[in-house]
This record gives structure tokens, sequence and C-alpha cells, in this order.
């Protein structure tokens, strides 16, 4: 038997700062020209893995290592000499950009192996062939969209012809139709180069869209499963620990259709169905649907979820109201945003979905007054908002940044939260009773005396929505509420946002995440190119594969699952799904 | 606010590389401070003009700028003038008064001779040093200081700071409307100890964003081997063109000028009140 390429024996790992071991016990190992998956919740060890590989840890990271690691048959012995080298792409591609252009970024590892000027240019043409960029050598990172910069990473790897190949979280940053092609990309570069992959994310079926040898499935640092994508996928150790299967087993199991590993589930292109269990899917989806169709809209308190929005203008006056508007940046003259009208009403969760730079942002920083629309008229509750100022706006409509470390500014909760009262001139009293109360609301009371310093990414995101909601605001913007978290929090993220609408806020979620918009929004409110090009229920947007692509949104697999099943009309599907979902998690899953 | 950094233009001044433009910017700095000789400093305005309308770099861009060292430069004058209103009299040895101002002040043709010399200074050097920021792109600048013997670790630190202003810059922007949202205010109509206050409560999460940044940075660099030789090369280094030796040449004959001139005039000053023009 030939020798393992990476193995771990009895390997464990303590950060110097931590009482407890992040790795324990880790035995694994790893053969050449392998295709690997590490998946595994938040804390779950899987980025600690990671470091052990490309070894930043113990170099830069120290602590206490029992057990062994051998790469290529060696230990590592310092971040650049490891015997067989590990080429890693980072998480996010955007910080880690360290050239003025493409190519220079590309051949940063070759300037820093002294490599003459001329041969690094041929390499550099080669390896930016490999991935596609060449188009794209001489631009700065500025002029490069997400999926580019990505290429550009990846380029910047292969350069090396390291033999393994690690990306961290490569879809993190990216929309699901990047995300797509990404982990299309990555599976070319295994055939083309031979390399051994090791991809570690907590996004399963994103990844498992392709060709995968074995899982490996880390939770509070051990190893929990070990095997090919067939078995992984119908696990139930999965739901555990609060990883998310991929949609098509959840829909056909909510069918009754036993998966077994023998059908080959673990990609829905590889996956066979019986007959029977084809027309049980078909049954199940039928009857599930049957009007009156209630299921999906138990859990929510409003009507107007279920009507097409042109329907209640007539009843209500908008809480929103964007006539006509239009954005042209000053410095550069090109328009982000052009002739947009849309309403929101009193209660609606809604969602804006849309690739990156469709004008999802601007549209909110218009409606928060942090730019000026160039067209047309923003009203809040029928009163034009164009006199309004910044503050005073917040008071009415809330906005929530992406990256809680941007917009916390005190080292205590307390403080952190009252700072908009305080500003305000509120008496000490009432701050501190509407500061406990928002707390309250924010499953936060617990941590009144703590500093920020102590909390996890999810619960600062929550004090940064607590920041919003103690001016008492009707509407609350989230900008990618979600973005990077892994399926358990968050679902506690959005089961909170979901409590909050319940209690009379009106949500508007901006996303590229599929499975949030499916599952918390009934509406969704389409950019592409600064223009609004639809504006519908989620499941019709999802059923429909133009319009999505149009979003930047991954056809569900449901869509691919109704075609293997003989449903025509994908929706019925879709929406029988969202009713089990709804369903199970009206039972107070969250906070 | 206007972004201060590189601009990327087709020009005979870019083309240049970025180790020619530096000696260039520090012979000429080097040369206009030596000497107060007025018609040395007017063959340097002459020559960065010159320059500047090579270099496609349009006096729009430089606004935020120019006016800032305006302010500076007048600030620079009227403080000369209050501290040593007779400086320009003890140096050129002669007194002509002009207008008489009260007490120890008054007006003299060697003061304003002096202070006219100053002032020159300014324009001679100020749009050398920002063609040379305007038209340099940070990589190439890098490698240019590593190949006059700066250790590549701070040319490369340099490269990179340069290459980073901007996203603070950006991120700054973002916080600061985050904040005012929250009602901080920190425009001109708070007072000065509420702006002082919410200036620091956009600095606070600023920091910490960018430590985080600067962490992330640094791993990410090792692990493409930064730091791994004792020497590295520059994807981006440029070879010396003729146009190159060219200029360095010029820069060397403009600081033997200058040298030139403190023989001719026996001391730093070109002083026109004794030897008359």
């Amino acid at each position: 038997m030939n020798e393992p390429l990476i193995e771990f024996s009895n390997f464990t790992f303590k950060y110097r700062a931590q009482k407890k071991p992040t790795l324990t016990d880790i035995s694994l190992r790893i053969f050449k020209g392998e295709k690997i998956l590490i998946a595994g919740p938040s804390g779950s060890g899987k980025s600690t893995l990671g470091s052990c590989l490309n070894g930043l840890i113990p170099f830069n990271n120290p602590g206490t290592i029992t057990g062994e690691l051998l790469i290529g048959g060696k230990k590592p012995e310092s971040v650049f000499s490891l015997g067989v080298s590990v080429g890693t792409v980072l998480q996010d591609t955007d910080a880690q950009f360290v050239g003025l252009s493409s190519g220079e970024d590309i051949a940063f590892s070759l300037e820093n192996l002294a490599v003459t000027q001329n041969e690094m240019k041929k390499r550099v043409q080669k390896a930016a062939k490999l991935v596609e960029a060449s188009g794209y050598l001489t631009h700065s990172p500025q002029r490069l969209s997400g999926g580019q910069k990505q290429r550009v990473s990846m380029a910047g790897v292969l350069i090396d012809n390291a033999p393994i190949l690690l990306f961290d979280e490569p879809l993190a940053a990216l929309d699901p139709l990047t995300g797509k092609y990404a982990t299309a990309l990555i599976d070319e570069i295994a055939r083309d180069t031979g390399c051994t992959i090791i991809i570690i994310e907590h996004r399963l079926e994103d990844v498992l869209w392709k060709h995968i040898d074995r899982v490996i499935v880390l939770d509070n640092g051990r190893i929990i499963a070990d095997a090919p994508p067939d078995e992984i996928v119908v696990s139930e150790k999965l739901d555990k620990i609060g990883l998310r299967r991929p949609l098509y087993v959840t829909a056909l199991e909510r069918a009754g259709v036993s998966v077994m590993p023998g059908s080959n589930p673990g990609r829905i292109e590889t996956l066979r169905l019986s007959n029977g269990d084809k027309e049980k899917l078909r049954l199940w989806a039928k009857a599930v649907t049957q009007p009156p169709f209630e299921n999906a809209s138990k859990s929510e308190t409003s009507k107007n979820k279920e009507e097409p929005p042109e329907k209640e203008a007539q009843e209500n006056t908008p809480l929103l109201d964007i006539k006509n508007v239009g954005f042209t940046y000053d410095e550069t003259g090109t328009a982000a945003l052009r002739d947009v009208s849309f309403k929101l009403y009193p209660g609606e969760m809604t969602a804006i979905v849309g690739a990156n730079g469709a004008g999802k942002s601007t549209l909110a920083k218009l409606i928060v007054g942090f730019e000026t629309e160039s067209a047309g008229t923003i009203c809040y509750n029928g009163e034009d908002m164009s006199d309004f100022t910044i503050p005073e706006r917040a008071e009415r409509i809330g906005y929530v940044m992406q990256n809680p470390n941007q917009m916390i500014c005190k080292p205590m909760i307390f403080d952190e939260v009252a700072l908009g009262l305080r500003v305000r001139g509120f008496p000490e009293s009432e701050v501190a009773e509407r500061v406990e109360r928002v707390l309250d609301v924010c499953g936060l009371s617990r941590f009144v005396k703590w500093p920020i310093s102590a909390l996890s990414y999810g619960q600062k995101k929550r004090v940064t929505i607590a920041d919003a909601l103690v001016l008492n605001p009707q509407i609350i913007i989230l900008d990618e509420p979600t973005a990077g978290q892994d399926y358990k929090h968050y679902t506690d993220i959005m089961e909170f946002l979901a409590q909050l609408n319940c209690r009379g806020v009106t949500v508007l979620l901006i996303t590229h995440d599929m499975h949030l918009c499916l599952e918390y929004a009934k509406r969704a409110i389409v950019f592409s190119d600064g223009r609004l090009v639809a504006d519908r229920q989620t499941y019709e947007l999802l059923s429909d594969p133009a319009l999505a692509k149009k979003a930047s949104l991954r056809e569900t697999s449901l869509y691919e699952l109704a075609r293997l099943c003989g449903i025509d009309d994908a929706k019925v599907l879709i929406k029988a799904y969202l009713s089990g979902f709804g369903a199970d998690n009206t039972a107070g899953r969250g906070i | 606010m206007a972004l201060f950094g590189y601009i990327p233009r087709n020009s005979q001044v870019h083309r240049l590389t970025g180790a020619t433009k530096l000696i260039f910017t520090l012979a000429l700095s080097i040369a206009a401070m030596i000497t107060f000789d007025t018609r040395f400093i007017a063959f340097v305005i002459a020559l960065s003009i010159i320059l500047f309308a090579i270099s496609k770099v349009r006096l729009s861009e430089l606004k935020a700028v120019l006016v800032f060292i305006t302010i500076f430069l007048v600030i620079n004058n009227v403080a000369i003038f209050l501290f040593a209103p007779e400086h320009g009299v003890m140096i050129y040895g002669t007194r002509h008064e002009l207008l008489r101002i009260s007490g120890r002040y008054a007006l003299t043709y060697e003061q304003l001779f002096y202070q006219l010399n100053v002032t020159l200074k300014y324009f001679a050097i100020v749009p050398v040093a920002l063609i040379f920021f305007l038209t340099t792109e940070p990589g190439e600048f890098a490698s240019s200081l590593n190949t006059i013997k700066v250790h590549y670790k701070i040319a490369f630190a340099v490269s990179l700071a340069m290459r980073y202003i901007p996203d603070v810059q950006r991120s700054f922007r973002e916080i600061s409307q985050a904040q005012q949202a929250r009602g901080v205010d920190i425009s001109k109509k708070a007072s000065l100890k509420a702006r002082v206050g919410g200036i620091l409560t956009i600095l606070f999460p600023l920091v910490f964003s960018s430590l985080d940044k600067i962490e992330m940075i640094s791993n990410a660099m090792e692990l493409r081997g930064f730091g791994r030789l004792k020497r590295r090369t520059w994807y981006s280094a440029r070879a010396f063109s003729k146009w190159d030796f060219a200029v360095i040449t010029v820069s060397l004959l403009c600081v033997g000028l200058s040298v030139l001139t403190l023989i001719v005039n026996g001391g730093r000053f070109y002083n026109p009140f004794t030897n008359p023009f």
C-alpha cells in the first residue's frame, strides 16, 4: 500500500491561551491525489486543522502538541521549510491581496523565492491561464469582482507547484452563483494538476456539488465521521452538530423516502431513485401544497406576506415608498441605481437580492441617508425624507452593517448599546431602562456587565442589532446578516430576526444567501446592474432559473429534484419544502 | 475626501523607474534647500512645471493638497515676519524701508526678498514631490527602494502602506457613517468636546478592524514565503532606460549647479542689494 501524504496520529493541539485543546486525538491519513472536504460547525477546530497543515500552527500560533503530524513523511519545521509544501488559499481573498495588480499578486511567492523577472512573467501567464484569469492581469484589486479575486488567489498558490492545495472556506465571501463556479474551478484544478486537494467548508451542499472523495466531519475538536459523501449526507450526525444536509436529501426524507448510501445521494447528479420513491415525493408535494396553502404562513403574523405586493397598495400606507430613485457616483459618473421603485409595508420581512455590485447596498445607503439620491424620492410613512438628517433617519430606520467590528465602538456592552440614547441626551434612568429592555429582547441580558471582547461573532452581531433597535426604529435594514456564519449561528440570528418581525418590526435583508431568502423572507426584490428586475414571492423567484441567475442565486437543488421526479412545476416542491420548514422552526429553536 | 495616491496614466514621467524619480526628487530638494539663489530656484521651478506638464497629472486632482500647502505657506510667512522681521536686513546687510508699521515692525525690501525666496522654495520642491507620489506605482516604488539598498522588508512595508491608504480611507468613511446614524455628531455644528468624543468612537472600531486585517495579511504573506530568503526579486521592477540615465544626470547636475551658486555668491544667499542687476 502506498504511503499517506499527510498523516495525523493521535494528534492533539492546545492553543497557548486556552485551557482545553482545540483538536483532540486526531488520527487521519490523506493520500496523494485525494480530494477531501473537512466540514464542521464554527469552533469545531476545522480551521485549526488547516493551520496545522500549512504550518501557521505551531510556528505563528504557538501551543502544545501531543501526537504526531507527518507531511510527506516528515515533521513540519517552519512555515517555509515544509518538506512538501502546502499552498493555502485563505478565506478572505480581499484582505490577502498584497499586489497592486493581479499579475503582481500572482507572482508574490515567486518574488520571495527570488525567481528572475522573465521566468516570473512566464509562469504568471501559465498560472493565470489555468484559472482563466489572463484577461485581467494588469487590473488593480479594486477593479476585480469577488470571483475574479478568488481566481487570482488560486493562481497565486498554483504558481508554486505545491502538491497539496488547501482551501480555507473558499465560498464564504462569494455569492451562490460565483461559489458554484469556484467549486467547479477547484474540481478542474484537481484534475489538471493532480494535486491533493483539501477544502475546509461548512456549506456542504455547495461543495458536494462536484466530486469529493471523502468528507471528514469535525465536532468539538474530534473527528466524528470520515466517509464518502454518499454516506455522509444521510448521516444523522450532521443534524446533531448543526451542519445542514443538502436540501434534496431533507426534502426526500420529509416525504418519507428513506435515502440510503446505495442510491448515491452524495450529489444530486448521481442520485438514483426508484419509481416508487419518485411517486412518494410527488404525492407528498401535492398533499402538502393542497389549497388552502396555510402551513407556510402559519408562523407569521402579518397577512401581507401571502399576497402579492400590488394588492396591498389600496389597503395600507406603505412604511417605505421608494419612487423612481436613481444614484450616480460623482467621481466617476457611473450610475449605481436607475429608476428604482417599490413599496415596503409594515410587518414585512423582505429580501433584497442580487450579485455583488448590483446596487443593493447603495440602495440601503440612500435609505439611511449616507448617500443622497440623484433622482426620485424616498418617503417614510408618506413623508418625503429628503430633509431628514442621518441621525433623524436612524430613529425610524435602523441599519446594521455586515461586519460588527466596524460598528462597535465601546469596550462595554451596556455603554455600546446606550451610546445612541446618550448622545441624544436622554436622562440616564430612561437610558438604563431602554437598554435593559433591548438587551432582553436580543437575548443579551446575561451579558450586561460584560466586555464586548468576551463575545462571539454572532453575539457581537446581536449587539449591533441592539444598537439599532434601542432607538425604536420601525424598520431595520441588515446588510448580509448571516455572512460567514455556520448553520447553527445563522439559524440563531435568523430566528431572532423572525421573532423581532413578529413583534412588529419591519425587516429588510440585503443578502445573496439563497437559503436565507427561501426560508425567511416571503418577498424578494431582485437587483441586477442597478435596476430592479423583479419583485415577487421568493419561491417563485427560486423556481425561475433565468431570474435566479440574474440575481446571482444558484438554482436550488430542489429544482433539480423536481425534474428528477417528474414534477413539472418546481414551485410545488419548493412550497412543500418550505411548509415543512416553517413547522419545524416554530418549535422554538434559537434564542 | 479626495484620495491621494498613485494615478495610473501613460506619460513619459510614469515610464521612468521609481528609483529615478526618487533620486530626482531627493536631488532637487537638496539642491533647492542648499541655496537661496533666486535665479537657481526659478530654474528649478521651471523644471518642475515642465515635468508637471509632461506627467499628465491634472491640477484638479491636487486641489485638496494644494489648499493645505497654501495655508501652511501663509502661516509660515506670517510667522517668519512676526518672529524675525529684520532677518532679511541681517542677511543682505542693507536696509531699504518700504513701509513703517509700528514698534519693531517695518516692511523692508530685504525682508520681502528673503520671504520671496522662502516661498519660491516651496514652489520648487512641492510639485516635484507630488509628481513623485502620483506617478509612482507603490509596488514599483518598493523595488526601487530595494535597488538603492534599502532592505526589502522595509521597502515592501512602505509600499504596502501606500497600497492600503485608500482602504483605510474607505473604512473610515463607512464607520463614520454608521456612527452618525447612531447620532454621533462630528460635523462643525457640534461642540469641540463632542467632536473629539465623536472622532474617538470612530477610531476605536477603525483601529480594531485594521489590527485584524494586519494579522490576516501578515499570515497570508508568510504562507506565500515572504521573508524566506535574504533577497527577493520584483515582478514589477523595470530596467533603466536611456531616459532614466538622462534624468539622473540632470539631477546630479542640479545639485552641482546648486553647489556652484554657493561659490559664486560666496554663501547661501544671492544678494541683489549690494551688486544690483
